[in-house]
């Protein structure tokens, strides 16, 4: 069997899901594939049990924050990679603010729990059927998800910063 | 470092006498164990430190306890996280008392560069600090220096100053918990 390229890998994604992969390009070499976020478990399921694609690894899930884009403020982003044809792609899926849910693929890779409980922390995606969905890297008492693009950059009315060590209040030094 | 020399006595033919206060403090300030709690690249200062080069053996510190049972003096380097800060204020009071606490660096001291939501702005939030060494990161001898400074708060500290109302005020403040022997509860 000959290694797959990344056309390959596209024309079986497209052959196998047809209307739910929405968009496509390829990014310094890797493939992009955005799809129905409703999809995206059954893709990376069907893209894993593949004879030839054999998508055995999963590199990272991440998060972004599009605060303009209306409709598709959030994305989930699924970095895979294939021992078998040293191919790595990349699937995406775009969900609203309102409706932040997606299916979880730790039934799928055991290394997307923590994958997911990150994604979760900092932006508070929700994955459906994760096993515990809580956060990981910061205190369990925070009520924000900190890497979204919705904070001023300094919250004046702080009170955990002494301003008087960094020059923002001169008048009292 | 303290020197018997330096110890202040009253001289007698046949005896030499001084206050119980200052001969334990003495031997208290020739005899800290140092708890290092190194989070960050002010951690690796500390490892050169304690390396060969500049031998923090030689203030009495050989041993390095890494329980904090055994620890008198707790020496904090690097970067606080808020998510860490509960598991730092745990170490502490696990510590017996007499206590001394060596905030290293511009994290521990101020949160340093870290002017961000998920790091503690200074461990004097949740901790009381005697001394503290700045630098990002301070080199050795800034830490040896801190070091000295503790060696002179431990020979001048009162053996009853952790049974005092203010010693308790102090505590009250970080709330902390202490007994009548000024141990967190």
């Amino acid at each position: 069997m000959e290694k797959q390229n990344n056309q390959e890998y596209l024309t079986a994604i497209q052959a196998a899901f047809g209307a739910d992969v929405l968009a496509h390009e390829e990014a310094f070499g890797m493939l992009n594939v955005e799809l129905t976020p409703a999809r995206i478990h059954d893709a990376i399921a069907w893209l894993q049990q593949h004879q030839d694609l054999s998508v055995n690894y999963l590199t990272n899930i991440a998060g972004i924050h599009y605060p303009e884009s209306e409709g598709r403020e959030f994305a989930v982003v699924y970095q895979l990679h294939s021992w078998k044809n040293n191919l790595r792609l990349r699937i995406k899926g775009y969900l609203p603010k309102d409706n932040l849910h997606i299916a979880s693929i730790t039934d799928l890779f055991a290394g997307a729990n923590w994958m997911e409980r990150e994604t979760y922390d900092f932006f508070g995606i929700i994955f459906d059927g994760h096993p515990d969905l809580r956060r990981i890297l910061n205190m369990d008492d925070m009520d924000y998800f900190p890497m979204r693009k919705e904070y001023v950059l300094e919250d004046a009315t702080r009170e955990d910063k002494d301003d008087r060590f960094f020059g923002r209040n001169n008048n009292e030094l | 470092m303290g020197k018997i020399e330096d110890l202040e006595t009253i001289n007698g033919e046949g005896y030499q006498l001084t206050t119980l206060d200052k001969a334990i403090a003495l031997a208290r300030a020739n005899s800290v164990w140092p708890l290092p709690f190194a989070t960050s690249c002010c951690g690796i200062e500390f490892m050169a430190t304690m390396g060969s080069a500049y031998d923090l053996s030689r203030f009495g510190m050989e041993r390095m306890s890494f329980t904090p049972r055994q620890a008198d003096l707790l020496i904090v380097a690097g970067t606080i996280s808020k998510k860490l800060g509960p598991v730092l204020k745990r170490v502490y009071e696990q510590m017996a008392e007499p206590k001394w606490v060596l905030s290293v660096g511009a994290c521990a001291c101020s949160g340093g560069i870290f002017d961000t939501y998920s790091v503690l702005q200074g461990i004097d939030r949740i901790i009381p600090v005697d001394v503290y060494v700045p630098g990002c990161p301070p080199r050795p001898e800034q830490i040896i220096e801190g070091v000295m400074n503790i060696h002179e708060l431990v020979k001048k500290e009162s053996n009853r100053r952790r049974y005092s109302e203010e010693y308790k005020h102090l505590m009250d403040t970080y709330q902390i918990d202490i007994d009548q022997h000024g141990e967190a509860k």
